[in-house]
């Protein structure tokens, strides 16, 4: 139901309305209320910035296959083109090939700021071939943003080559700190020479985490954890991992859901462990709020992945269709980010003037999606897209939640009735889907699932037209139907 | 006293060739491969045949 704004609430300066959210507060420049030397070292990460994923891409290079832990959410079997998730590549690349691809990638896709060597493997345990990426791109490239993900294990033994190398950004898979926890989701660790299992296995693990981020954040580089929520395992367990590491340093905390397809093959996968529905995952994550900045914008890419968030182009740049010599062009990475500068700051000065006209509003919180195609603005087609991103929209300000994936409902032109319904299943709880375009019948049938397309804020920044269609729908005295 | 990979099962991650303490293990055709005359079995270096004790895939580093 509707509340009708009051004049006085209009008049009355706004109100502190129930703390502060993590896109609506701090300077426009560090936007979730981030130290300004740390946004100034991640606004171009996607992984790292929720704002930046908006406009900028990364890639993954899969250099360093080779692993010193095993992990039951983990099959070493990673040869599939049509999977989508974490650890899974179609082709393993030498240093040498890897650099080849990282010059074709950084030519055609401008928004590229960052690579990444995430596995399968170990970036860390397989130092030299890391190594050697990374000096050869660097050379190639010198302002392309280098990242690695570890496991930990052998951190310890190579943080300072990492800091001497300029890596910026590490990021650790904590998934415990009970090391009886531990053993249920990591069965063996190879170190010291030796295989380690069980509660012992998970210990040394545990003690070479901690020291590893200590390392890290001692020598002031970026350290993000990532954990797996495993329900019935580690899922209360995750409160104490989020005290701890925060505790210790780490600037962000990514919790991501178990992905345990039974046909990935993995331990968990076959034993039938379950992963977390959305809403217990965002119920962990809300309780969370106030540790470590929390990462929501996670798409769980795989380890080749290329392109923005949420897209990949991966398959565009397999090793048939690479060019034997190129030549690094910077010109249109260049002319890119003058572009994202100048827009960058359009967008912050919109997202401000946003959440000062949300202030005024009485209404609940509610959750609405966008369909968008990068760039900060509602700016895809409903048929179009292959994901929605998700934000809570109250008078406190607008916070994005996370991603939703649909299959893409329109094939050409036409649409299937089958993949609107999966969408709208999708879509439940959400009060509103803001596009760019959408057609008549698929407005329809959302509006008789009871959620509201609109696209009359087409090509609106994101907050701009969400705080837009929130004012007009509860601002107004309509009279709803109930 | 060597041990061999069964190719058929192998992921080709290369954490054994990395692991083992006499460049006993190398590449043929994309395919990890242990040279027996040079394998030791670890003996004298460590407790176990390392290539075994780091490989990811059970049965696949094997004695031959």
């Amino acid at each position: 139901m509707a509340e009708l704004i009051t004049l006085e609430s209009l008049l009355a300066p706004a109100a502190p309305a129930g703390g502060c959210t993590a896109s609506a507060c701090g300077s426009s420049q560090a936007p979730s209320g981030m130290a300004p030397d740390v946004w100034e070292r991640v606004k171009d990460h996607p992984c790292y910035a929720e704002e930046a994923h908006h406009y900028f891409a990364r890639m993954h290079v899969a250099v360093a296959p080779a692993c010193n832990i095993q992990c039951n959410y983990c099959n070493r079997k990673y040869d599939c083109a049509n999977e989508s998730r974490p650890g899974v590549v179609s082709e393993k690349l030498t240093p040498d090939q890897a650099v080849r691809k990282v010059v074709a990638v950084a030519n055609a896709v401008p928004q590229l700021s960052v690579l990444g060597v995430a596995g399968p493997g170990d970036a860390v345990y397989d130092w030299r071939h890391t190594r050697e990426t990374f000096e050869r791109v660097q050379t190639a490239i010198p302002d392309l943003r280098l990242c690695l993900s570890t496991n930990g294990l052998a951190l310890p033994d190579h943080v300072d080559a990492i800091a001497a190398m300029g890596v910026d950004h590490v990021t650790i898979t904590i998934n415990f700190i009970d090391p009886e926890i531990g053993a249920r989701i990591h069965p063996w660790i190879f170190f010291d020479h030796q295989r380690h299992t069980g509660v012992e296995a998970a210990r040394i693990l545990h003690e070479r985490q901690m020291l590893g981020l200590e390392m890290l954040v001692a020598r002031g580089i970026l350290a993000k954890v990532n954990s797996v929520m495993i329900p019935g395992v580690n899922d209360e367990h995750l409160v104490e991992v989020n005290r701890v590491v925060t505790q210790k340093g780490a600037f962000l905390h990514n919790i991501m859901p178990l992905l345990s397809d039974p046909a990935h093959g993995t331990a968990f996968g076959l034993s039938g462990q379950r992963g977390p529905t959305p809403a217990e995952l965002k119920a962990l994550q809300d309780r969370l709020e106030g540790g470590a900045n929390l990462m929501r914008h996670c798409r769980q890419c795989r380890a080749d992945a290329v392109g923005l968030l949420g897209e990949d182009r991966g398959q565009e740049f397999n090793l048939d269709h690479l060019p034997d010599e190129a030549a690094y062009d910077p010109a249109q990475r260049a002319a890119y980010r003058e572009l994202v500068a100048e827009t960058r700051g359009e967008h912050a000065a919109h997202r401000d003037a946003a959440r000062d006209n949300l202030a005024a509003v009485e209404a609940p919180p509610v959750l609405v999606a966008v369909a968008t195609r990068g760039g900060g603005r509602i700016n895809e087609h409903f048929g179009h897209a292959k994901e929605f991103q998700i934000y809570e929209v109250s008078p406190a300000g607008i916070r994005f939640v996370g991603h939703r994936r649909v299959e893409q409902y329109c094939q050409g032109g036409w649409g299937e009735d089958a993949t609107l319904d999966g969408v709208l299943a999708t879509l439940q709880g959400v009060a509103c889907v803001l596009v760019a375009k959408i057609g008549d019948c698929p407005r329809e049938s959302l509006a008789s699932a009871g959620i509201e397309a609109t696209q009359g804020h087409a090509y609106d920044w994101i907050e701009s037209g969400i705080a837009a269609w929130y004012g007009a729908r509860y601002s107004q005295p309509v009279r709803l139907t109930a | 006293m060597a041990y061999k990979i069964i190719v058929s099962q192998c992921t080709a991650c290369g954490a054994c060739e990395f692991e083992c303490p006499n460049a006993a293990i190398s590449t043929k055709r994309g395919n990890y491969v242990i040279n027996a005359s040079l394998c030791t079995e670890c003996e004298g270096h460590f407790p176990a045949a390392q290539c075994a004790a780091v490989c990811p895939v059970p049965d696949t580093c094997v004695r031959a």
